[in-house]
């Protein structure tokens, strides 16, 4: 990015760097003064600033003061344990996936030749039904809004008579089939990506398909993911607001009550400060993820391989990564 | 000025919490619940186990001022939490033994069916439909839809001043006042407003996004009282909520109880303690109890 | 199954309001998308550092709070979002006219969000763009500006196509929000209207719902994966 940058314009000469700093001055004059006139006038006309809303949140000797952030606080646990749950069945069930969709390619590949006709015919419908099952998988759960894939498997599984419960569980399921299938094909395309001869390599060693993909493919994608990997840990922590839709008392749900709980009901400011800490805790993520991307890339470098780009099929699935 | 309204708004809330905090402890001190576990109740009957456990899980709204609000020390209160109390108390169940479960509208009749709560009290309106699954006692009481405009408005009067078509209305999604409200609309798209919670719906009227908010009176009230001299009702109620208790269905022995633990209330005057305490404090006028139904 | 014949039209209409909400917002978070792109790398500091606030400030917030700052912060700040009130389009997209603002506040929140996931599609395709070509531009004297309309834009479109979709895709999908933040009518809010209003059962009307947003997803989805592969094979 930052050789982009430069390229796109020469180094600034004496005129040019008058000239941008001119610029640059009636910018931040333009933005101040938008900040003022558009937002902090009329929001202080309203009387959005007064003590008596901020105060509960930011004055610790205000008599609500412990007892809100005492709440929050419970909010954001309970977001961060669905989050972390959420997470870790999405990576497990989401492993799981991508390795049945690239054994399944593999056996559809396979004409069991060693077989008795039937038995080879019996096998071959299996595997390219399982795959079509599979796809189809994905594509519903990658195309729906997680909203109402929650929605839906909060009503719908009690409804079949599934209960299990606790709220919790039924937002955990909704954002795992989400997520799962996001993480499953953002690690099955990083196995495809990889060099064919890793694979051959594996299987000259006499390894079976699924020890070649196991001991062999998905520790590479894994690692070559790791980044895209940690962007979808923001995409599941910012889902998880997504509770409040079915009751769960996650950090919004809290705020709504804290809200009406006030004598001063005062949601602007509650979801400021809630919206300060959910930015601050997934910018604290996405530099993870750089960092991790930047260590990754030098690393590949002192070992002298060549630096490819990320495969071509991957710039699909790491933007959806990237987002809701 | 300044200072008068800052001190108020102190008191209020030294108020609010100080009913949120004793609120319990004023009635275990009641004459009440010092017997507890001396009562006995018939073998087999929902009561009996109740009482033997020493526990009741009962599911009320932790979103509705007055009624059922989850305060800021993490319990709820309200009206019908006060109700729930009373019930429990007639059980010989004390008040810490008692499990508040959230029953939001769309999951009453679910948790009572599957057992997840003894009784549910959630400005339940009794109807037939849900009769179907679910056994009501009471009523307790009897709200009604009605609309809240800003007060200097005089141009809506009532639900028939919707079908003109100009005027905008806000609701809850899928709530029993919004199905209501729909049948005096013009066009729904262009007079509408449906949010997750009424308080959205005070922001809208608040800032002009719409004309009137409109569900049961009590709950209107309860914002008037929070937002003094800003809004009023429109005119007179124009259905009738009677709100239940429910239970399992056929669960008759259960029913009759907490219908006589109602009318037991009514006459004692612990209703009338458990309204004052509560959304007494939006409508000064306390209601007479509804005679039960014993269908 | 037979909520889904009998309240055909309710389905029906909710696709086509949820469809005129995306359209508009995809126009709103492309515009967005690449103003802001332009800002994160053009010479001017100041530029640079709203573009790169405005990319982190959207990109780690929930939707949900973005959308709550749109439908009650937009109002306390004294504005019904009625520079949307746009002469032409009103007539052909009814509910922009309104003036319940609501259908106004979903385009700014979708738009707003989704604009800062747009800003970085397009800033990958920039990157995607070999150095060489600007700096051929450069040799030839074609200023910041030029060089970035007839020789880098271009060239990054291409190669941002198949993220802006993905963008687009997830953006679709987070219209379902709008039924919670006071659109009447919209796909989901239409759904979650029969279940709970009307007492239908809801199985059936969730399916309803998922086909009404699988019409949208999947297909455009399928185009993606078919570009993507058309372009791995040009590689």
């Amino acid at each position: 990015m930052k050789d982009q940058q430069t390229v796109l314009y020469d180094a600034p000469g004496p005129r040019a760097r008058r000239v941008t700093l001119i610029v640059s001055v009636i910018v931040v004059l333009a933005v101040v003064a938008g900040a003022y006139f558009l937002v902090y006038r009329p929001l202080d006309e309203q009387g959005q600033f007064s003590m008596d809303l901020w105060g509960p949140l930011i004055d610790p000797d205000n008599e609500v003061f412990s007892q809100v952030w005492a709440r929050l606080r419970d909010g954001f646990v309970a977001t961060l344990t669905a989050a972390a749950l959420a997470i870790v069945s999405s990576l497990i069930f989401g492993t799981a996936l991508a390795v049945l969709r690239i054994q399944l390619k593999a056996l559809n590949k396979r004409k069991f030749s060693g077989l008795a006709a039937p038995a080879a015919i019996a096998l071959r419908t299996l595997s390219w039904f399982l795959s079509i099952v599979s796809r189809f998988f994905v594509e519903i759960f990658r195309g729906l809004p997680v909203v109402i894939t929650i929605f839906f498997v909060a009503s719908a599984l009690p409804e079949l008579g599934v209960d299990l419960g606790d709220i919790l569980w039924y937002l955990v399921i909704g954002l795992t089939l989400y997520n799962m299938v996001v993480i499953g094909e953002i690690l099955r395309s990083g196995m495809e990506g990889l060099p064919g001869g890793q694979r051959e390599a594996a299987e000259a060693m006499g390894l079976s398909s699924f020890q070649t993909t196991r001991m062999i493919l998905l520790p590479q994608a894994f690692r070559i993911m790791l980044p895209a990997l940690i962007s979808q840990l923001v995409v599941v922590l910012k889902d998880t607001s997504l509770g409040f839709i079915i009751s769960y008392e996650e950090v919004l749900r809290v705020s709504g009550q804290i809200i009406q709980a006030l004598p001063e009901p005062n949601p602007i400011q509650v979801y400021a400060v809630v919206g300060a800490i959910y930015i601050l805790v997934n910018y604290a993520l996405s530099k993870l993820a750089e960092y991790v991307q930047r260590r990754l890339a030098r690393g590949r470098k002192t070992a002298a391989l060549p630096a490819e780009q990320p495969p071509a099929a991957l710039a699909a699935e790491i933007e959806p990564a990237a987002k809701v | 000025m300044r200072i008068t309204r800052m001190t108020a708004i102190a008191a209020a809330a030294v108020l609010t919490l100080g009913v949120a905090a004793c609120g319990g402890d004023d009635d275990s001190g009641d004459a009440g619940s010092t017997d507890t576990g001396s009562k006995t109740f018939e073998a087999g009957t929902t009561m009996e186990r109740l009482n033997k456990a020493q526990k009741i899980v009962i599911g009320t709204k932790f979103d509705q001022p007055g009624f059922g609000l989850k305060g800021l020390d993490g319990k709820p209160a309200g009206f019908d939490v006060e109700i729930g109390k009373i019930v429990a108390d007639e059980l010989g169940i004390p008040e810490d033994k008692i499990e508040y479960i959230e029953t939001p509208s769309a999951v009453r009749e679910e948790k009572i069916e599957k057992g997840e709560a003894d009784i549910v009290v959630a400005t339940y309106t009794i109807n037939d439909k849900r009769k179907e699954r679910i056994d009501f006692a009471g009523p307790y009481y009897v709200a009604g839809q009605n609309i809240l405009v800003k007060a200097d408005d005089t141009s809506i009067t009532g639900p028939d001043s919707f079908k003109a078509g100009d005027k905008k209305v806000c609701s809850v999604q899928g709530s029993t006042p919004a199905a209501n409200i729909e049948q005096y609309l013009a066009n729904k798209g262009s007079q509408l407003v449906l949010f997750d919670v009424y308080t959205k719906c005070i922001d809208a009227l608040n800032s002009g996004q719409v004309n009137a908010v409109t569900t049961d009176n009590v709950i209107l009230l309860g914002f008037i009282a929070r937002n003094e001299g800003k809004f009023k009702l429109a005119g007179e109620n124009f259905t009738e909520e009677p709100y239940g208790i429910g239970l399992k269905k056929g669960d008759t022995a259960f029913r009759t109880f907490i219908n006589d633990t109602l009318e037991k209330a009514y006459s004692d005057g612990r209703y009338e303690g458990a309204w004052k305490d509560t959304a007494g404090k939006f409508d000064d006028q306390v209601p007479t109890g509804p005679a039960v139904n014993r269908y | 199954m037979s909520v889904l014949v009998d309240h055909f039209d309710v389905f029906a209409s909710g696709l086509w309001l949820t469809f005129q909400l995306c359209l508009l917002s995809a126009i709103g978070a492309l515009i967005l998308g690449t103003v802001a792109a332009v800002m994160r790398i053009s010479p001017i500091p100041p530029l640079r550092w709203v573009g790169t606030a405005y990319v982190t400030v959207f990109r780690n917030c929930p939707l949900t709070i973005v959308w709550f700052f749109a439908a009650f912060g937009l109002p306390a700040l004294g504005s019904n979002a009625d520079f949307l009130r746009i002469p032409g389009l009103t007539s052909v997209f009814s509910r922009l006219g309104v003036d319940i603002p609501y259908f106004r506040f979903a385009i700014v929140a979708l738009s707003v969000y989704t604009g800062a996931f747009v800003c970085e599609a397009i800033r990958s395709g920039i990157n995607a763009v070999p150095t060489g070509q600007a700096e051929a531009a450069r040799a030839i004297g074609l200023t910041f500006t030029q060089n970035l309309r007839h020789v880098v834009l271009p060239q990054a479109w291409k190669a941002a196509i198949v993220p802006l979709g993905s963008v687009i895709i997830a953006m679709i999908k987070n219209s379902a929000l709008a039924g919670f933040f006071g659109l009447v009518g919209e796909l989901s809010n239409s759904g979650v209207n029969l279940t709970s209003a009307l007492g239908e059962p809801i199985i059936p009307v969730f399916i309803g719902v998922s086909i009404g947003f699988l019409i949208m997803t999947v297909p455009l989805g399928l185009l993606l994966d078919h570009l993507e592969r058309r372009r791995a094979v040009a590689r």
